[in-house]
């Protein structure tokens, strides 16, 4: 049996979940940074964390953006194989979302139309990168994450050969946030992606970076490494804002998938304290 | 923690050399935005010998592309952008008499020995509390390169204004000596 699902929908779901993105904080964050508040045994890290709960509630209560790069649109889209879009163009109707988002929410535009040459603003913070996964069922599930450059500019990938193993994936996620340092605004939110080819892992870091916070992963060994990765993190004393303190990140979040006989892709993206993401389903 | 010095801008010499990591810092006065598409602009003046839009003498430059003011409120979300962008860009008007950047994220080598030669600071903002800043910035007005939206050069009338010292003018660097103190590893 299909189901018709208006484009419109789509369109009125992707600019509500970017507008709620970009001034709400998720609970789950906002309890981490609580208790990393008590944790935080540095004078001005518990300052900057304070900072940081107290812009929260600015922003929610005034419907200003939490943070000012209000970022890239990335709409995961998880489109039901029964579902028929109707009334228009299912991309039209996602990136027609983000231009109603933020140029009614008064949110920064600061996507450019070509990388290399120009450089020029497209005005309204299209297009947003849409991941598209055709799934079971007459449903569409909708999440979305406004990215901000500050810490993608900070993310890695490698192509880690298979004898590299656990101790590999570690020293390259230690590696990348010792790197990153104060640059991705810590306490951070840590996506890694680990097997499939180069693109997949990258796409599976980003949906790490969606999980909500103290949900490990359903593999226990996963789950471990995800502990293990934290502790490590936190040992490296960069701290809220990168001035020295012992919390550096507010999860760490690795997804898997199978790889190749030869390869060991690993993608580590980086997320700030500020992580934006909400998801709908309709 | 340090208590906090209220600081008026501009910021001379003499105040600068008084200033220490780890000191927080609330400004009032003027401070200049810029991001990367205007100090591309200000160092082709510079190299092709032409006056800037702006005196730099004293003055403080913060690194940030505001959001667009919502109905009632002077500023958008303004928190610093990564710092990190501006380096190649910066020695040349830290020679011009640029007395302090705001920002966040690491400073080259050359950025921090060109502070050391004519006395500038390095102060960061917190990275992401963009809605809480932007309660301390009382006026905004574009000041050079429109065109730039966002990264246009802004004039901003600040009171309060939240940030703490991260490079002194004597080169010492609390994003160095912050993490050692807790790293475990």
């Amino acid at each position: 049996m299909i189901r018709k699902i208006k484009a419109e929908r789509i369109k009125d779901t992707v600019k509500e979940l970017l507008l709620q993105a970009n001034y709400e904080i998720g609970t789950d964050i906002l309890e981490e940074l609580s208790n990393s508040l008590n944790r935080e045994e540095s004078a001005t890290g518990k300052s900057v964390l304070q900072q940081i709960i107290d812009n929260h509630q600015i922003a929610r209560q005034e419907r200003i953006a939490i943070c000012q790069d209000t970022g890239m649109a990335v709409v995961f889209v998880n489109l039901g194989q029964e579902v028929h879009i109707t009334g228009g163009d299912f991309t039209e109707a996602v990136n027609q979302g983000v231009k109603e988002a933020y140029t009614e929410g008064y949110l920064r535009k600061s996507v450019v139309e070509d990388p290399l040459f120009g450089r020029k603003n497209t005005g309204d913070n299209t297009p947003a990168v849409i991941h598209l996964e055709l799934v079971p069922g007459d449903k569409v599930k909708i999440q979305v994450m406004t990215k901000g450059f500050g810490s993608e500019n900070m993310s890695r990938g490698k192509m880690l050969l298979p004898s590299a193993g656990v101790q590999g994936v570690t020293d390259f996620v230690i590696e990348t946030v010792q790197e990153a340092g104060p640059n991705p605004c810590p306490p951070l939110v840590i996506g890694v992606g680990i097997g499939g080819t180069l693109e997949m892992a990258a796409r599976i870091a980003k949906i790490a970076l969606m999980r909500e916070i103290g949900h490990p992963n359903s593999d226990s060994r996963y789950a471990v490494l995800e502990k293990e990765l934290k502790e490590r993190v936190n040992e490296l004393g960069i701290g809220p804002a990168g001035l020295g303190g012992r919390i550096t990140a507010l999860a760490v979040n690795v997804e898997y998938y199978p790889t190749h006989i030869a390869g060991l892709p690993v993608v580590v993206n980086i997320n700030c304290h500020a992580a934006r993401h909400t998801a709908a389903e309709i | 923690m340090d208590k906090n010095k209220r600081i008026q801008t501009p910021l001379t010499v003499q105040q600068a050399a008084e200033l220490k990591v780890g000191d927080n810092i609330l400004f009032s006065g003027v401070i200049y935005t810029a991001r990367d598409a205007a100090h591309r602009r200000l160092a082709e003046l510079l190299k092709e010998g032409k006056p800037l839009p702006i005196e730099l003498e004293d003055q403080v430059l913060y690194y940030v592309g505001p959001a667009p003011a919502p109905p009632g409120h002077v500023c958008g979300a303004a928190g610093p952008t990564t710092s990190t962008r501006m380096d190649s860009y910066t020695p040349p008007l830290i020679a011009k008499g640029l007395r302090g950047m705001i920002g966040k994220g690491l400073r080259s080598k050359a950025v921090i020995e060109a502070m050391k030669k004519h006395g500038a600071v390095y102060f960061a903002a917190t990275g992401g509390a963009a809605a809480l800043i932007s309660k301390s910035i009382k006026k905004v007005e574009v000041v050079a390169y429109e065109d730039l939206g966002t990264e246009a050069i802004h004039r901003m009338y600040v009171e309060d204004f939240p940030c703490i010292v991260v490079i002194d003018s004597y080169g010492n660097n609390l994003y160095e000596s912050g993490p050692q103190q807790y790293r475990t590893c």
